[in-house]
């Protein structure tokens, strides 16, 4: 079988950017029946500029707060001129998501509209230059947090589960099989359904962008990024680890954590075990 | 033609159930709420068949509205006051992707003071945003408006929603005998729509919305602001073929003994059938005045303006917005189309208060008056 070619080559993202190593990724196993929606935010590069754009299938940039409710108007129409068929998908970052988007998201997911809504999370506005978002984690650096972010990130996935989505899955752009059979299933479903992509940003988090790879990994192995789906409530976590990796590797490879002492890294990671194994809990619940 | 009581709402909602939209996206504010309770119970029974999605709110209510348009389907949503506000953001995208969306915007006053009842300050918020706008006066008005602006919407020249002003309560909620057309009658003058230019599909994809360089960005504005010229004489050729269709003549302004009169009042919605009995009032008692309704405040009518105001020595606008800061909307748009006459501004019908044949004598009383002048003000209060 042929693959599908859903976005061009030398798009203007940072070198080292998983949120575009993802969509690629994403596009392929969608398939050239897809309309792509992005709202302003680092995906919109992959939507284009000027006379320019990265997709080959239908796309839109949307308003920031947006994504779900140009979604849901899409889908709705094309269900009633009879192009059921065609994925109606969101690709919008933390912010769009977690913050100024929440109420649009929470909206279409009660209504039950047949939407895939992947949000890539790089736990900061970074479009806009590295302010903190809802998702940016405890004790990160970033523009607006100049001494590190106080508190933790706003737990979007237990809210939405909380909601009764039909299909919410956790992913990282450096277990990309795992992201891609998710996407896989989110075409599927019969409603809406969520997938939480962790995607590493050297330029916002501030390390090198050949490592990449190796950061997004690390949050994975350390724990403090959980691989799990939900499907209709019940929860299955789809990279269960052995033992967990150090989550200070994963800290001390980051410049935005760089101010933090030993101490409170040791804190923070020892948190981090612990929602490694909340989310194996509600698994056997 | 079958005649029907209806209240203003109810004609917009039978206008768009007769346009056989296919998608409504709606959020209820008062005075609005009972034209998306009728098309969700219209679509419920099966009499409409489209898609009705229970937005969160009227920012995703547009949003959905528009997203429904840019896949093909003729969409619909309708909104006043706050609800419009919220909306300010999509109006600029709607607009701006040329999404052939009718819109009525049942007027009802911008807070603060939180207010329930008919002004114009919501609509007039969304003057340049590069909507076309009319303003209707009675409930007949408010079925055929919505027709016809499917019609005028979707025609390839022009691709540019439209809002419709129903004055709240004094139109929305009055009832007047509406003849209602046939469903063919309706489905010969506005066939299915033709999606044409910005389209999301599948077999022709296109990126729509993008960021856009200085280079080209005043280009595509350009190409917004011919559509809006377009749209004045699409226009004509709309309400052309509509009294041909159904016998009823529409036009940009409306004229009530204005050819020989001195002094000429100019007002928009309800407010003008008002002004047309002030207009025999003060006849009556030897004043020669007339009454200019505009319909069509986007595009601005500027010639039919100039036509109709050629014989008075005077003119006094009335406002139903307060315009603060400067000259209100209408006022400044009849100022300049006739800078040589006599100029009287007025505010009037603020947050529902009645405008009544006495509220058109004080106008008359100020005639030559500069400034803004507030009518009906109550001193002391
Ligand atoms: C209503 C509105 N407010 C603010 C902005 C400015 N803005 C553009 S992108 C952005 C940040 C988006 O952050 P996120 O969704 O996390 O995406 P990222 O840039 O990180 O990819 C902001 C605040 C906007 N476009 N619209
Ligand atoms: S800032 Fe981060 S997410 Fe945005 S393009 Fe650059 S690497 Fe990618
Ligand atoms: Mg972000």
């Amino acid at each position: 079988m042929n693959k599908f070619i859903g976005l061009a080559n030398g798009i203007t993202t940072c070198e080292g950017c998983a949120m575009e190593t993802a969509a690629r990724h994403m596009i392929e196993i969608l398939g050239p029946r897809t309309i792509i929606l992005t709202p302003p935010s680092c995906s919109a590069i992959l939507t284009g500029f000027g006379r320019e754009t990265g997709w080959t299938v239908p796309s839109f940039m949307s308003n920031l707060e947006a994504v779900a409710a140009y979604g849901s108007g899409v889908r709705e129409a094309l269900d009633i001129l009879g192009k059921g068929d065609v994925n109606v998908v969101g690709y919008a970052g933390d912010g769009g998501t977690l913050d100024i988007g929440l109420q649009a998201l929470s909206g279409a997911i009660e209504r039950g509209h047949r939407l895939i809504y992947i949000c890539y999370d790089n736990e900061a506005y970074m479009n806009t230059g590295i302010q903190r978002s809802s998702a940016t984690p405890a004790g990160a650096w970033t523009t607006t947090t100049p001494g590190g972010k106080r508190g933790d990130r706003k737990d979007i996935d237990g809210m939405l589960v909380a909601q009764g989505i039909p299909y919410l899955a956790t992913a990282s752009a450096s277990y990309i099989d795992d992201f891609r059979n998710k996407v896989a299933t989110a075409m599927k479903v019969d409603g809406p359904s969520f997938i939480h992509l962790h995607s590493a940003c050297p330029t916002g988090w501030r390390f090198n962008p050949a490592e990449t790879y190796r950061v997004g990994k690390l949050a994975v192995d350390c724990g403090l990024w959980v691989l799990y789906e939900v499907v209709n409530g019940k929860y299955r976590v789809t990279r269960k680890l052995k033992s967990l990796e150090p989550a200070s590797n994963y800290f001390t490879a980051q410049g935005r954590f760089k101010h933090l002492s030993r101490q409170e890294i040791d804190s923070l990671a020892a948190q981090a075990q612990e929602g490694y194994y909340a989310i194996v809990a509600k698994e056997n619940d | 033609m079958k005649m029907t009581a209806m209240n203003g709402n109810d004609a917009a909602a039978a206008g768009a159930r007769m346009a056989r939209v296919q998608v409504v996206a709606a959020y209820p504010i008062t005075p609005q709420t009972p034209i998306v309770e009728n098309l969700a119970t219209a679509i419920d029974k099966g009499d409409l068949k489209a898609n009705y999605i229970n937005v969160e709110s009227e920012h995703s209510a547009l949003c959905a509205t528009v997203g429904a348009s840019l896949v093909g389907a003729r969409a619909f949503t309708a909104t006043a006051s706050a609800g419009l506000a919220l909306m300010h953001e999509i109006t600029g995208v709607a607009a701006g992707c040329r999404q052939p969306i009718v819109m009525p915007v049942v007027n009802r006053a911008i807070p603060s003071p939180w207010s329930l009842w008919c002004d114009h300050s919501d609509i007039m918020g969304e003057r340049d945003q590069g909507w076309i706008q009319l303003f209707a006066e009675t409930c007949q008005e408010a079925l055929d408006f919505v027709i016809l602006s499917y019609r005028l919407a979707e025609d390839k020249r022009v691709q540019l929603p439209v809002m419709i002003g129903i004055d709240g309560f004094f139109l929305s909620h009055i009832t007047e005998p509406v003849a209602v057309p046939s469903q063919e009658q309706v489905d010969a003058y506005l066939p299915p729509r033709e999606p044409h230019n910005l389209v999301l599909d599948v077999d022709n994809p296109l990126a729509i919305n993008t960021l856009t360089p200085p280079g080209l960005f005043t280009e595509i504005k350009y190409q917004h602001k011919q559509a809006m010229e377009n749209a004045a004489v699409v226009m004509g050729k709309v309400f052309a073929s509509f009294a041909a269709a159904f016998g009823r003549k529409y036009s940009v302004v409306k004229k009530y003994k204005t050819e020989d009169a001195d002094i000429v009042f100019v007002a928009m919605g309800t407010m003008a059938g008002t002004g047309r009995d002030a207009v025999d009032a003060l006849r009556s008692k030897g004043h020669k005045v007339g009454m200019l309704r505009i319909i069509s405040f986007r595009p601005f009518p500027t010639e039919a303006v100039q036509d109709a105001l050629k014989e008075a020595e005077k003119v006094i606008v009335l406002d139903r917005s307060a315009g603060l800061g400067s000259t209100p909307p209408l006022a400044l748009e009849v100022s300049r189309a006739v800078p040589d006459k006599s100029f009287t501004s007025c505010v009037a019908g603020l947050g529902g208060r009645d405008v009544t044949i006495a509220t058109y004598e004080q106008a008359l009383s100020v005639t030559g008056k500069t400034g803004v002048n507030w009518l009906d003000l109550k001193e002391g209060e």
